[in-house]
């Protein structure tokens, strides 16, 4: 009386690794990078709004190659967590569902996110004439 | 049985939705779509200004475009960031105490840091 035919989520222990189930956990994982770095920025703002010293502070650490390879991580996380909504808004609105479609829009995201990432860093690097 | 995705036992508890998923479901869409645009804005000045000075910085922040521009992307960045990460506390964390408590932690951090970070645009904007 009691089975019911529910889809069931993998067990993740169990579940051999797929492009599909490997980039939805990594939109998690991106997800949760992104909202750290949310912390740095608004700790930068409110750095700006508090005076010169408490700025000059944040931005040195910004600036420090420690500071430099998390601005990399968050483009990066960025990029991926904002190509990949789109596929998911794709989804919600009941497109590309196939599995032929879904492994192509995923090669796409992976793709595009290490695209934007470059595209950004180069831009980045002629706008601020070197690192 | 049918394609019923409910157990009997479960529909005679009245056990399944709470008619009230949608809206978040839908909002969380709505904030999706809206940092889309703001996210690749913001991305490319943040790149932009990583170096920049305090007075370049503050005039950059104190622009109406600019302030316009940061407190929507704060505003919807912390509303999807509050729902985004209390998706996976819910999946995660099972111990009912310990979920509370991130739960409501979660949810007065992104509204402290809402707070303070569109205070601190409109303090640079307006002078401060």
């Amino acid at each position: 009386m009691s089975i019911v035919n529910r889809p069931l989520s993998p067990h993740l222990e169990v579940y051999k690794p797929q492009l599909t189930s490997l980039m939805s956990i990594f939109n998690r994982l991106t997800g949760l990078a992104l909202s750290v770095g949310t912390l740095f920025f608004v700790w930068q703002l409110l750095a700006a709004a508090s005076g010169p010293a408490q700025f000059a502070w944040f931005q040195a650490l910004a600036g420090s190659w420690i500071g430099l390879a998390a601005l990399f991580g968050w483009t990066l996380s960025l990029f991926y967590h904002l190509t990949n909504g789109i596929r998911h808004l794709v989804w919600d609105a009941g497109y590309g569902f196939d599995l032929a479609t879904t492994y192509r829009t995923g090669q796409l995201v992976i793709v595009a996110t290490v695209a934007l990432t470059i595209i950004a860093w180069i831009g980045a690097f002629f706008v601020r004439g070197g690192f | 049985m049918t394609d019923r995705m409910r157990s009997p036992l479960g529909h005679v508890y009245g056990l399944g939705s709470a008619r009230e998923g949608a809206k978040e479901w839908w909002s969380m869409r709505l904030s999706s779509l809206a940092l889309i645009p703001l996210g690749l804005w913001w991305a490319a000045e943040i790149i932009g200004h990583a170096g920049a000075d305090y007075i370049g910085f503050r005039l950059w922040v104190g622009s109406p475009v600019t302030a316009i521009l940061l407190i929507l992307t704060i505003a919807v960045t912390f509303y999807h960031t509050a729902h985004g990460v209390q998706e996976v506390i819910e999946d995660y964390v099972h111990h009912e105490g310990v979920k509370l408590a991130s739960l409501v932690a979660l949810r007065f951090g992104c509204v402290a840091l809402t707070v303070a970070g569109v205070f601190s645009v409109l303090a640079i904007a307006f002078g401060h």
